[in-house]
């Protein structure tokens, strides 16, 4: 008698994932978090850097052997760079649909002036993100494929590196978007954690703690090593 | 007290509306707001104008139907509903704009007054128990434990009244929503329905056209009834469940 | 007897379907006789309920449950918005939970009792029966009533009973029943079974060969104007408080749907049994559009006072102890601040009229917490009351732990609607009543939390049982769209438009309803009295005359115009509001919330006339102004015996 009201075919796990805001989401979120977790070791491995130029290049020549010999020479750093490519893609092509969604859905601004609750963090998580896009295209040109670098020597990683943050205006561009990655974690961290559903009233606290403490260090560790090739430290 | 109101109006949802003054005075401060805009209209009517369209019903917080943006926030300065919002917490010679809420799944119907049915169909994707009247067993058959309940009820207490939708800058309805998934979700007698109701709602709220949450926390702040934040959290958290599960069982 | 002349007395009225037989027993005796449709025939049959409250979301549902096809409508944007959202007590059921002596029968007999012995026993027993099945339906749609630490439901005493059978989810039951039936009804919506009209309003009715086939309803968006039709019609749209334009009432709640079927057939019940509560936020300017209930709980903790002297204008701290008075312990030593609803009220009244009240305009009184506080501790009181104290300093920015709270009676449930038999239907064949719409269980005076046990009563169990037979016994023709009757209804709903709209007066509706409200609060409110509702009676058709003349309301037809739809209700409470105070008029006996101040005891309480009163009133429309036929309906009590109150 017409009680049913459910659909009966439950949608597929990329259809409830993909085509819903949720879904979608998540997918940033877990795409995001990755991200995080390669930024901590990638930030950790730059400090090498201070150990002078010989320790900082058996550094970068071992990444290439990690694996070995279950794996073949820089199979490891391929296959990271695919799950990175793919995990900046996903978050990207998420981010602007999910932007998109969102623009579409408030058309009309209000001409009120009220007073925001939501911090500058969470404001520029859209054009903080479209400037760290920009920022990882010229940092694998400078750094990875030595295109825009003025030293370009492959192997030579802590030359390169010093030969790029030697000019002043790439440390600036370096460290300003070092800062947009730090708020972009100071929001993004926590958000990642409502939006996985792991927060809860009593984990709040420490979760934005967690995030702010995670932005605060990656930020600093990052910027460092431009610093201290301005300062001298590094040469 | 005298003001200057700045409403918005719009004859219909076809005509491109405009900010339009006026002065008002004689303004008690222990007049309510929607009783302010009553004194105006009073006034328009008697000058041969239109009176301003505004939904309102119970006035008393608990209905749900009032809802306007004033000075840019939803239901005004107090954190309360427009009906319950009084002139005390404005000075004379204050310029006041009046907005509708702001949403595209809220299409303006008339000043302000704006259609919000797309949150009755959200409901209507699963925001029930399926318990067909009569079908009920004994009350007492399924004992609830006392923090589970209260925190049903803190869901429940929600008035659909849109504040949500309207003070979050991507237009989501994901308080809204949520409020409802945890209120049933968390209660043995919504347990059977627990994971195609959250699916299914959330789908909903995606084809109404709202938009998609950012986390920025406004939807709570401009909540009259204090839904917390966190159900938004409970409810994702709901969705993957759900998601996860539905796909073990294809398998 | 009064000899006002502007009535005449009709046949007297005899409820045909009720049951006889032992009172237990004739619920299920009327279910058995009761004719059943096949399930397969259900989906032919199309049912019209109007409102979407407790009584009307309930019956919507259950009916596109059961497999009828049902159209519902209603004024608010969305069916969750009906008034019964802002009922905060409870909700009265039979489940003896607490094994306090409670039972089937004690609700039966004391919400008998409690309507002064005005109400039909059948129905009232049938009340409490279903009332145990409705805590079942609720709890099983998740509604979170207040439950103790070991998981089960918590219940309160309410109201002057003695036992503890009332639910409640903190102060918003009425809110939380209502989801309940509005998320059931949503339910019915989204698999197509229930056609939803919102934001709609029934103008008229539409009676074909003598049976309710239909209605005629307005589009508030629009403005057009429309027929639907049905094998039945359910008017779920609650009561008539605000004809006097401040009650606790929603804004928009009207009479139109009722007295449009009133003046199409349905007799109109008692409509002089209107309920007064007393504790309320007392007005605070001319400006006031409506009033706001404050728990009636606070009684049990606060003292009630005005000062001794006429006219004292000193703030109350400034009030010595000895000249205060505390008038309520002072009259009924014994039950002290917590007399039932309709003596609290007359006695604020009866000390503002001398010139002791307080606050604006005088009309307020003290509802002091200083000795509980003394008494308790503030933090204890904080526990028990803080969220109403909270509402109350919203709305009137004064702090009820330094300053006394001011409160004063207001309208807040009217008894009196249409006249139902014990199916709930009509006069009108196929037109059914529920809810507060009609004349109810109640008798001459509602108890706390039984308004929600009747609406949900009604709603989801009795009229979807009665309705039936009905519908099983006169299978329905379609009605063409042209039949005469249809044009008229139609015809005469777009003349009344058309003349509010042609109007070019120079008062607005609100200044009409606020001018009628005060005149039915002086004359038709807490206490009336023979000079007064002929007074009323006198002035009411002069302010109808004067309405047509004056009246003045902007834009058209063919759009969202609020003044219009005020307008267009107003002129239903022109007509209501007379037949009110002659029902007022005709009962020189005073019972309930009806008080004749001719008709008291020594020590000034109300006195009942059993031998001449012991009837429903149910008026039969004429014409606008002519008058009116009462058709008696005796009432007989077999199983609880008619006493006079007394609270002294």
């Amino acid at each position: 008698m017409a009680l049913a009201t459910r659909t009966a075919k439950p949608p597929s796990l990329i259809g409830s994932v993909w085509r819903s805001t949720v879904g979608k989401k998540a997918v940033m979120a877990v795409t995001g978090l990755i991200m995080l977790a390669y930024l901590v070791a990638h930030m950790l491995g730059n400090l090498k850097v201070f150990f002078g130029a010989g320790e900082f290049n058996h550094y970068a020549a071992w990444i290439r052997t990690i694996g070995e010999p279950f794996l073949h020479h820089e199979w490891f750093l391929w296959l990271a760079r695919v799950a990175l490519s793919a995990a900046v893609v996903l978050h990207g092509v998420a981010a602007y649909q999910l932007s998109r969604r969102d623009l579409a859905a408030r058309p009309v601004k209000y001409r009120g002036r009220g007073r925001r609750r939501a911090s500058y963090a969470t404001r520029t998580m859209r054009w903080g993100g479209v400037i760290l896009g920009l920022f990882i295209v010229w940092h694998i040109l400078d750094l990875t494929t030595l295109t825009v670098n003025p030293n370009a020597q492959e192997g030579r990683t802590y030359e390169n590196l010093v030969a790029s943050f030697d000019r002043w205006y790439v440390s600036a561009f370096y460290i300003a978007a070092m800062l947009a990655l730090g708020l972009h974690i100071r929001h993004g961290f926590w958000s990642a954690a409502q939006t996985l559903g792991v927060g809860s009233p009593r984990r709040d606290r420490l979760l934005k703690a967690l995030a702010n403490g995670l932005a605060a260090l990656l930020t600093c560790g990052f910027i460092a090593v431009p610093v201290g090739v301005l300062t001298g430290v590094v040469s | 007290m005298n003001l200057t109101l700045r409403i918005w109006r719009q004859r219909s949802p076809e005509d491109a509306g405009v900010m339009t003054t006026y002065e008002v005075s004689g303004i008690s401060e222990d007049m309510s707001f929607l009783e302010m805009l009553d004194h105006l209209n009073e006034e328009l009517i008697l000058a041969g104008d239109e009176p301003v369209a505004f939904d309102h019903d119970c006035r008393e917080g608990i209905c749900g139907a009032c809802g306007m943006v004033i000075n840019g926030r939803a239901h005004g300065p107090e954190r309360t509903t427009t009906c319950q919002l009084h002139m005390r917490h404005f000075s004379d010679g204050d310029t006041i704009d009046i907005e509708p809420w702001r949403a595209a799944a809220f299409p303006v119907v008339k000043d302000l007054v704006v259609d919000r049915s797309a949150f009755d169909r959200v409901i209507g994707a699963g925001g029930y128990v399926s318990v067909p009247t009569g079908s009920a067993p004994e009350a007492h058959a399924a004992p609830v434990p006392k923090p589970v309940a209260d925190l049903a009820f803190e869901h429940a207490e929600c008035i659909g009244c849109g504040a949500c939708v309207a003070a979050c800058p991507n237009g989501s309805a994901m308080l809204f929503t949520s409020a409802k998934v945890v209120h049933l979700n968390v209660l043995p007698q919504g347990a059977p329905e627990r994971e195609s109701r959250v699916l299914d709602m959330v789908g909903a709220m995606d084809d109404q056209g709202f938009g998609g949450c950012t986390n920025t926390g406004e939807c709570a702040t401009a909540c009259p009834k204090g839904i917390p934040l966190q159900s938004i959290a409970t409810m994702n958290r709901e969705y993957l469940r759900a998601t996860l599960k539905g796909a073990g069982r294809r398998r | 007897m009064s000899e006002y002349s502007h009535y005449a007395v009709g046949e007297p009225l005899v409820d045909t379907a009720s049951p006889e037989g032992p009172i237990a027993e004739r619920w299920d005796r009327r279910r058995f006789t009761a004719k059943l449709v096949n399930p397969a025939n259900r989906r032919k049959l199309t049912v019209i309920v109007v409102g979407t409250g407790l009584a009307g979301g309930a019956a919507g549902a259950t009916l596109a449950e059961q497999g009828y096809r049902v159209t519902q409508f209603c004024y608010q944007d969305s069916p969750r918005r009906a008034h019964s959202i802002a009922a905060q007590g409870g909700i009265n059921a039979a489940k003896n939970y607490r094994n306090d002596g409670d039972s089937i029968h004690r609700l039966f007999y004391d919400t008998v009792k409690g309507g002064d012995f005005r109400a039909r026993e059948s129905n009232v027993h049938r009340l409490a029966q279903v009332s145990v099945e409705i805590i079942d339906q609720c709890v099983a749609q998740g509604v979170p009533f207040a439950r103790e630490y070991g998981g089960l439901l918590d219940t309160r005493s309410f109201g002057g009973v003695q036992v503890s059978r009332t639910f409640y989810a903190r102060g918003q039951t009425g809110q939380q029943l209502l989801l309940g039936a509005y998320q059931a009804l949503s339910r019915q919506i989204a698999a197509g079974n229930v056609e939803m009209h919102a934001r709609t309003e029934m103008l008229d009715l539409i009676v074909v060969d003598g049976r309710a086939r239909g209605i005629v309803a307005r589009d508030l968006i629009t403005g057009r104007i429309s027929t639907h039709f049905a094998d039945a019609v359910v008017l779920a749209s609650g009561g008539y408080g605000n004809v006097f334009h401040l009650s606790t009432n929603a804004k928009n709640s009207n009479a139109t749907a009722i007295w449009r079927a009133h003046r199409r057939g349905a007799h109109f019940a008692n409509p002089c049994f209107t309920q007064i509560h007393p504790t309320c936020v007392p007005r605070s300017g001319d400006h006031q559009s409506k009033l706001t209930l404050m728990s009636e709980s606070l009684r049990n903790d606060g003292r009630i006072w005005v000062p001794k002297a006429k006219g004292d204008t000193r703030a109350p701290g400034d009030i010595p102890e000895s000249e205060r008075d505390y008038y309520l312990e002072r009259i009924y030593p014994s039950f002290g601040n917590l007399v039932p609803r309709d003596i609290a009220s007359r006695a604020a009244k009866n000390v503002c009229d001398e010139g002791r009240g307080v606050g604006p305009g005088g009309q307020g009184v003290y509802l002091d917490f200083a000795d509980a506080i003394a008494r308790m501790g503030r933090a204890a009181v904080e526990t028990k009351y803080g969220n109403l104290f909270e509402m109350y300093e919203r709305i009137t920015a004064e702090n009820p732990y330094e300053v006394p709270m001011r409160i004063y009676p207001a309208i807040h449930y009217t008894m009196g609607g249409l006249w139902v038999d014990y199916d709930l239907q009509t006069t009108v064949p196929g037109l059914f009543a529920i809810g507060e719409a009609n004349f109810s269980d109640h008798g001459a005076n509602r108890l706390g939390a039984s308004a929600l046990m009747q609406g949900l009563a009604d709603g989801y169990f009795v009229l979807p049982s009665t309705i039936n037979d009905y519908l099983a016994r006169h299978p329905h023709d379609e009605v063409p769209p042209d039949h005469p009757a249809v044009v008229e209804a139609t015809r005469e709903v777009t003349d009344r438009l058309r003349r509010l709209l042609a109007g070019d007066g120079d008062r607005t509706p609100d200044s009409f309803h606020r001018e009628l409200g005060d005149l039915l609060w002086d004359e038709c409110g807490m206490a009336r009295t023979d000079s007064g509702l002929r007074k009323a009676l006198d002035r009411i058709p002069a302010l109808r005359e004067e309405f047509w003349r004056r009246i003045k309301v902007p834009g058209t037809g063919e759009e969202l115009n609020q003044s219009l739809e005020k307008a267009n209700r107003i002129v239903d409470y022109l007509e209501l509001a007379e037949l009110m105070c002659l029902d007022a008029l005709h009962r020189t006996e005073s019972c309930g919330g009806h008080f004749r101040e001719e008709s008291q005891t020594a020590d000034g309480e109300a006195a009942r006339d059993d031998e001449a009163f012991s009837y429903v009133a149910a008026w039969e429309f004429t014409g606008t102004g002519s008058p009116p036929v009462l058709h008696k309906e005796e009432l007989r009590f077999e199983y609880v015996h008619p006493t006079q109150r007394s609270y002294a």
